[in-house]
């Protein structure tokens, strides 16, 4: 079986499990894969553009733009729809995204990386600033109807119905970038972050792949945003789109790992058991270890947590 | 012979120092054209005004009786004019396979494709049968940034050859080669290029590899081309080897 297969059935596999457990785990575990997997598809939106040289510190526009764009639509429209809410917020950031990626793909590197948290920055003052959306303090969002069905009083506001389309959204989303990365454009952003003027020269236009990249990441980006204030049942700036959640993105994916499209998912589901853990235990050091965390992935595992499953599989190949 | 490339009157400026003086050049369909001159006589500048990499300050280049000269590098590449590099353009750390097949799915019908796998049966089995064409086979999965230089000369050569180009410029295609290898590298090249309707145009150093290998000398100096002709005649011209060879050398056209 070929690793891309692997992946294939490893991801569907995955899928079968989490929706099979979901009855027999406890409330705080099933909520923790459902941030992990909301999360994670913002970190695999990394992942695209960071597979084309290109790492974004402004990600939390993205998200913010998908949980308003949901919230928005909950509160203000009068959407109750699960799946209609999540495709306004997926929608909101969708449309940023293609109109900043006429501007944001013409530059490489920190500046980049800073155009992006310049505009994330830009959408927090906003937020910060609208006492219509709540400022700081945002504002909450109802619990929504699937298919016109209300969960009820009784189930906890992560329902069944919520984790399994976050599950399944994820599955078809993580499959599609899978498929789009093995793909002649998914490859280009390997052949750029290489070098780009041999891409000009083969005849490919280096500024259009980065932007169908830069679209696709934002979209999940929103998506994950949209989940997870479903998820939470409330929105502010700080929690979407402050640097710090942006930073927090970039930090997940170092620590997964850009090898494979799962890599997102475990590094995220390992930051947010890490992340609960030690806000218990260790509630005054929490940002120490996240620090320490940081500086022994650059030292020891500069190509992140995939990377020992990467090495294991070359191992098992020579033996 | 019909002229595919056409340059009329190229110049180009880089503050005081004139890298193109009225430069016209055409280049005709299986004509091979070796382009000569002492370092910073303006051949490389020549091939970048021709690929889009710089505009000139006047003057025009025509394909096929369109202006191009306003063009982008990847829409030059796009009608058909592919170019190799002094420093070999390539992606370095890929396999050699992993350059070629992008290399591939970029040339193919792919170039927009989103869904379509880059990696399938046939387009394998067609970058390794370029492998074995330019005889690069050995190094298939060895990172491309760490091979020789003559191996990395052909991997850049090779990819630019990919999209079945109609003109094919090489900027010093031997150079960093060695002495002993110069001759078979550039056999392999006119090997793969024999019985296609490309026409060539080739900066050389090397005097015994352009009296091999062009059918049609350009010397260039100071900008300007200098004579233009055959061979046998241009690199015995003492005018010419005074301002672009520097030697006695005799050299004949020995070209099969």
């Amino acid at each position: 079986m070929t690793l891309k297969n692997r992946t294939v059935w490893c991801l569907t596999i995955a899928l079968v499990l989490l929706v099979a457990v979901q009855p027999v785990l406890p409330g705080w575990a099933v909520n923790m894969i459902a941030m992990s997997l909301s999360n994670g598809l913002v970190v695999l939106g990394l992942l695209v553009i960071m597979r084309a040289g290109l790492v974004s510190f402004g990600h939390g526009l993205y998200f913010g733009l998908g949980g308003y764009g949901t919230a928005l639509g909950a509160v203000f429209l009068g959407i109750t729809d699960a799946f209609v809410l999540v495709l306004l917020g997926v929608i909101a950031s969708t449309v940023v995204a293609f109109i900043l990626s006429f501007m944001i793909a013409r530059y490489r590197g920190i500046f980049f990386a800073l155009l992006n948290l310049a505009f994330s920055m830009l959408l927090f003052g906003i937020l910060v600033n609208s006492i219509v959306l709540g400022s700081t303090d945002g504002f909450s969002v109802p619990v929504p109807s699937y298919f016109g069905y209300v969960p009820s009083s009784a189930e906890t506001r992560v329902s069944f119905l919520l984790y399994g389309m976050i599950c399944l959204v994820v599955y078809v989303s993580t499959l599609a970038v899978h498929r789009y990365l093995h793909s002649t454009m998914g490859y280009i952003g390997e052949a750029i972050r290489e070098n780009e003027v041999r891409v000009d020269y083969l005849g490919a236009s280096v500024k259009q792949a980065i932007m169908v990249k830069y679209i696709i990441s934002a979209t999940l980006a929103g998506m994950g945003g949209a989940f997870t204030v479903l998820l939470i049942g409330h929105v502010t700036p700080e929690d979407t789109v402050y640097w710090t959640r942006s930073g927090e993105f970039v930090f997940v994916a170092i620590l997964s790992g850009t090898g494979n499209v799962a890599a997102p998912f475990l590094g995220s589901a390992m930051f947010e058991l890490v992340r609960t853990y030690a806000l218990q235990y260790a509630p005054e050091v929490w940002q120490l270890l996240l620090g320490a965390t940081l500086l022994l992935m650059i030292m020891f595992l500069p190509n992140g947590l995939w990377s020992l499953i990467q090495s294991n599989d070359r191992k098992r190949e020579q033996t | 012979m019909n002229t595919a490339l056409e340059a009329v009157g190229i110049n180009k400026r880089f503050g005081a120092v004139s890298a193109a003086s009225d430069v016209s050049v055409s280049l005709g369909i299986n004509e091979v054209l070796g382009i000569i001159g002492a370092n910073g006589a303006g051949k490389t500048t020549f091939l970048n005004i021709v690929t889009g990499y710089l505009k000139p300050d006047s003057g025009v280049i025509r394909y096929r009786g369109r202006n191009i000269t306003t063009l982008e590098p990847r829409k030059i590449t796009q009608l058909g004019i592919h170019r190799s590099f002094q420093i070999p353009q390539i992606f370095p750390k890929l396999s050699v396979f992993d350059n070629i097949l992008i290399a591939l799915g970029i040339a193919g019908s792919g170039r927009k494709s989103v869904w379509r796998p880059l990696l399938t049966g046939d387009s394998g089995d067609a970058a390794d049968a370029i492998l074995v064409r330019y005889r690069i086979s050995d190094y298939r999965d060895r990172e491309a940034g760490l091979l020789p230089q003559g191996i990395r000369k052909l991997l850049d050569i090779a990819m630019a050859m990919v999209g079945s180009p109609n003109i094919l410029l090489l900027d010093e295609p031997t150079s960093g080669v060695s002495a002993d290898e110069k001759m078979i590298m550039m056999d392999t090249i006119m090997d793969v290029l024999g019985g296609s309707e490309v026409g060539v145009l080739f900066v050389e150093h090397d005097m015994e590899v352009v009296a091999r290998y062009a059918n049609r000398v350009l010397a260039f100096s100071d900008g300007k081309i200098v004579a233009d002709g055959l061979p046998e005649k241009i690199l015995n011209d003492p005018e010419v080897r005074g301002l672009v060879i520097g030697n006695e050398l005799r050299v004949g056209s020995n070209r099969e």
